[in-house]
């Protein structure tokens, strides 16, 4: 068996040591190494695993300042205390001036070194504006396969907000009391409406409370009376984590998991596709939504690089 | 007053240092504690490994305070202590050993001394903190609280601008960030004992200031200083008392500026450093203390501690000095300097406010320091600001002062530990369990409460045989772990680089295409030192040389960097240590690194004596960097060349 197949069959068996050798394989670029990554994913997919894969990707974003390190280290403490396996993709954009980046807040998720059903990668954004990284859809992916949680950590709203709820099964959007930006564009429709909102620093007291109350208020005007508000204080004494763990297990329950999981994949192949040809490629197959209606006709279980060469034919004539 | 840092190995050696420091002239006592007990860990926790006696002495209990202050009389003794995080406790140590000595017992209202006690300048530049930012305001606000009236000749807290200068601060930053750490205090205070005390408390709240070796604005800096100080007693805090109001410093001189290329050269460097906190009576320093010349190699020998304390004796003995007044008072230069300080230094103070206020501008002050460090890295890169022996005139004839057995420092015996550990098992079995545990109890319960002094119950655990690390342990369960912000995150990308960087840019993108992800390093800390400023740098400059860099900052054990490394699939690890443990942590970093299947090469920065490289290498050390390796550019080059070779990657044609 290659490495790949190997990598595949061990995610399929919960083994989560291999997690560091599967990171280090979808993050390779080199054209070498797609093969191996397509066939790590198709040994991941619904077909090989008899079903989605069990694991809840759950997308953690806001502000920076908002408070999500300190809070992912109390939510990874809680998920471990309720003996579930995390593992963590957090990502960091990337400086356009070097391509270099900090992984900076990587230092305040503090988590027990020993305890290896916990995993934390630091990725950067790379050049793509704002976006995911086309490894952490495919780390995800495969993650899932053995992780009880998937988190993928980003920072800000925008650009990375639509895309971590392209891949995620559930979102959460942190903010921190007192900052009327969330407020805005949540009314706006900037902001996507996430399917969990949490408030932080809730030992602010009477400003957490007040915060809560007028997102509460913004969300019914909207008619999205279903999305839960939570408010935290990840800081001794901790409260609400446990709340916002059975907001998180609430919303992923009435979740249809296959219908999201497959719109997961066919906007993660055209985010790959559109990565690599451009908008001139997305032109050639008549667009985004030409594109996923024909990746609608589909096998509902197909795995993102078999959608992709979906497209790749598409667009050559 | 004259005094020199000290304290090393046990409490034993150091008092016998101490006594014999007393005899040399020396005029009170400087106590260097070593980092687990500057952090709140016994010697037995895993992350005192390698760290027991090697900056300072350890105080684990009441036992090892009175062997420490044994034969010394401590009613006539003027102690300092660097101490922080865990002042309360070791204040209450002192107290208790004071009041109970058998033979000369000494009430609490005749001690006279310091603790640093200062914790926002751990959060920025030197990592010995233990408790979040707002319970660690709250025990600085109980100790002073108790001390102005109980112990009312001490001084409980040292407001430190040092070390936010040795992080790389401008002078306006060190005046203004100081000045903004002083009102967190003193409003904290404010809260706990009401505005009729307010007088004796802003009375002795003193300074620790640096000198650097730019003498004549250093001057200006601590004129600046005592101007607005005074300001603020009177504005903000009501005083009127013009004693209470004088602006009251200790000084130790830079050590950032001390070099390990020609080390002879530091001693004029100390000299001038010197001339800048007593050149002026108006703000001459009342207490000097002045580095070794040989700090950047390593520990320094009682001989040479014994040259520092003479550079002070001939200043103020054998020179006319101190038999003048004021001599710049009319000058129209010192004014002007002075005024320029002071007017940077209110436009800082005042955005310091708009974060409102030093507490919760950690972050942003954090970052500004990262910035101004690396902007005086890049002038000394670039020949802009001239060090004799580093970056103009290096060339030297051999050094006859670092050429003896020892290698011109001092070594800490590594059975030092051992025994440590097994006097503290001795000390459990021999106290009263119940007592401590119901001692512990009481701490716990204080510690919940937001209105009672922690002082009362941090006596009687003291007093109970409690250890410095269930003290500090209790206090954790209360108040919660806290990391500081690194301010690597926020530090600002540079877009003019220099050829060599660029240079070393397109290698970093060549070799990562080659291995087909970014080049990814993973600098941090291994053990208890909290001097980050070289991590920080390393880490800024390898964001900056096109790498991705987890930073994993201070305080890391072995399984955490090993389980770092392994999880985020890093290329290469940096390594940084300034305390001397690097002997026994390396070693083990390494073994549990190849535990756990992680095979990089490790690179090895810090205070490092030439003696120690081979045997590091010999554990499996890549490469080590200390302080003459000023050149960042260059260390990042070696590092990609090194991912390089490791990985295959063929030299470029």
């Amino acid at each position: 068996m290659n490495d790949a197949a190997d990598l595949a069959a061990r995610l399929r068996a919960r083994d989560l040591s291999a997690a560091p050798a599967v990171l280090n394989l979808v993050e390779n670029r080199s054209p070498a190494h797609r093969e191996a990554i397509a066939e790590l994913l198709r040994g991941v997919s619904p077909a090989a695993l008899g079903g989605e894969a069990p694991g809840h990707v759950v997308g953690v974003t806001g502000p920076p300042g908002a408070g999500k390190s300190t809070l992912l280290s109390a939510l990874v403490a809680q998920w471990r205390a309720l003996d579930r396996s995390v593992a963590v993709l957090a990502v960091d954009p990337s400086s356009k001036r070097s391509g270099g980046a900090l992984l900076g807040d990587r230092a305040r998720i503090v988590c027990d070194p020993d305890d290896r059903a916990v995993f934390i990668r630091s990725t950067a954004a790379g050049t793509r504006l704002g976006g995911l990284a086309s490894s952490t859809r495919a780390a995800a992916a495969a993650l899932s396969a053995a992780f009880d949680v998937v988190v993928i950590e980003t920072v800000g709203v925008g650009q990375s907000e639509t895309e971590v709820a392209e891949v995620a099964d559930t979102v959460a959007v942190i903010v921190q009391p007192g900052s009327g930006d969330a407020l805005q564009f949540l009314k706006s429709g900037i902001m996507e409406v996430p399917d969990v909102l949490v408030v932080t620093k809730a030992d602010l007291g009477q400003i957490a409370i007040r915060a809560r109350r007028d997102l509460s208020a913004a969300l019914r005007s909207l008619g999205a009376r279903d999305v839960a508000v939570v408010a935290v204080s990840s800081i001794a004494p901790v409260a609400g984590v446990d709340q916002l763990v059975d907001a998180l297990d609430a919303h992923r329950a009435g979740l249809d998991l296959c219908a999201r999981r497959v719109e997961a994949r066919r906007a993660g192949a055209l985010a790959d596709f559109v990565a690599e040809r451009g908008d001139h490629g997305l032109r050639a197959v008549g667009g985004r939504r030409t594109a996923l209606h024909r990746l609608s006709q589909e096998d509902p279980g197909a795995d993102v690089p078999t959608l992709l060469s979906v497209l790749e034919r598409e667009a050559t004539p | 007053m004259m005094r020199t840092y000290a304290g090393h190995s046990t409490a034993e050696k150091s008092n016998a240092l101490y006594r014999g420091n007393l005899a040399k002239g020396q005029t009170g006592l400087s106590v260097a504690f070593d980092l687990p007990t500057q952090t709140g860990y016994d010697p037995d926790h895993v992350l005192a490994r390698g760290e027991v006696g090697k900056v300072g002495v350890p105080v684990s209990h009441l036992g090892d305070m009175r062997t420490l202050m044994d034969g010394i009389p401590l009613d006539e003794m003027n102690t300092s202590m660097t101490i922080n995080a865990t002042a309360a406790w070791l204040l209450a140590l002192y107290v208790v050993a004071a009041e109970t000595n058998p033979t000369h017992p000494v009430p609490a209202a005749m001690l006279q001394g310091t603790t640093q006690n200062d914790i926002v300048k751990e959060f920025l530049a030197r990592g010995t903190y233990a408790f979040p930012p707002g319970p660690s305001m709250r025990l600085i606000a109980d100790m002073i609280a108790y001390t102005v009236t109980e112990v009312p000749k001490w001084n409980p807290i040292n407001i430190c601008s040092y070390h936010l200068q040795e992080a790389g601060a401008t002078p306006v930053q060190e005046i203004a960030y100081a000045m903004a750490n002083a009102i967190a205090v003193l409003d904290a205070v404010r809260d706990r004992v009401g505005q009729e005390l307010m007088g004796p408390v802003f009375g002795r709240i003193s300074f620790f200031v640096n000198a650097g070796v730019r003498f004549v604005e250093e001057h200006a800096k601590l004129r600046a200083m005592s101007i607005l100080w005074e300001e603020l007693g009177r504005e903000r805090y009501g005083v009127t008392d013009e004693k209470q109001l004088r602006f009251r410093y200790g000084v130790q001189v830079n050590s950032l500026g001390l070099t390990e290329q020609q080390p002879e050269n530091n001693v004029q460097r100390i000299v001038l450093e010197a001339l800048a906190v007593t050149l002026g009576r108006n703000a001459r320093a009342r207490a000097v203390q002045l580095p070794a010349w040989n700090e950047a190699l390593g520990l320094p020998r009682p001989w040479d501690q014994q040259w520092s304390l003479r550079i002070q004796q001939v200043l103020a003995f054998e020179t006319d000095l101190l038999e003048y007044p004021d001599i710049f008072e009319g000058s129209v230069v010192m004014e002007g300097l002075v005024g320029e300080l002071l007017e940077g230094s209110r436009a800082e103070l005042a955005v310091v406010a708009e974060h409102g206020g030093a507490v919760e501008a950690v972050s942003y002050m954090k970052a500004a320091l990262v910035d101004s460090h690396r902007e005086r890295i890049g002038r000394i890169e670039r020949g802009e600001q001239i060090v004799v022996g580093i970056n103009k005139y290096a060339e030297t004839e051999p050094s006859p002062l670092a050429q003896g057995e020892d290698g011109g420092i001092m070594t800490v015996d590594p059975g030092v530990e051992a025994e440590a550990i097994a006097a503290l098992e001795e000390w459990r079995a021999k106290r009263d369990g119940d007592a401590v545990r119901s001692a512990l109890a009481e701490l716990a319960r204080v510690a919940s409460t937001t209105d009672e002094n922690i002082m009362g119950a941090t006596i009687a655990a003291a007093r109970a045989g409690v250890t410095t690390g269930e003290w500090a342990q209790t206090l954790r369960d209360a108040f919660g772990e806290y990391r500081a912000p690194t301010g690597v995150g926020e530090s600002v990308s540079v877009a003019a680089v220099s050829v060599e960087l660029d240079v070393v840019r397109d290698e970093v993108e060549r070799v990562s295409e080659a291995i087909g992800r970014t080049l990814k390093i993973l600098v941090g800390k291994p053990g208890l030192d909290g001097h980050s400023n070289g991590a920080e740098q390393i880490a800024v400059r390898a964001r900056d040389a096109g790498m991705d860099v987890v930073y994993d900052g201070i305080r890391l054990t072995p399984a955490q960097i090993a389980k770092s490394a392994l999880d985020e699939g890093v290329h290469v690890i940096g390594l940084s240590i300034l305390s001397g443990s690097h002997r026994s942590l390396i070693p083990a970093v390494i073994q549990t690194l190849r535990e756990n299947g992680v095979d990089v090469p490790v690179i090895v920065g810090g205070i490092i004596p030439d003696a120690d490289v081979a045997p590091l290498k010999e554990a499996g050390v890549a490469a080590v960097y200390t302080p003459k390796d000023f050149d960042l550019t260059r260390i990042m080059a070696d590092i990609v060349a090194l991912v390089a070779e490791r990985n295959g990657v063929a030299v470029q044609a």
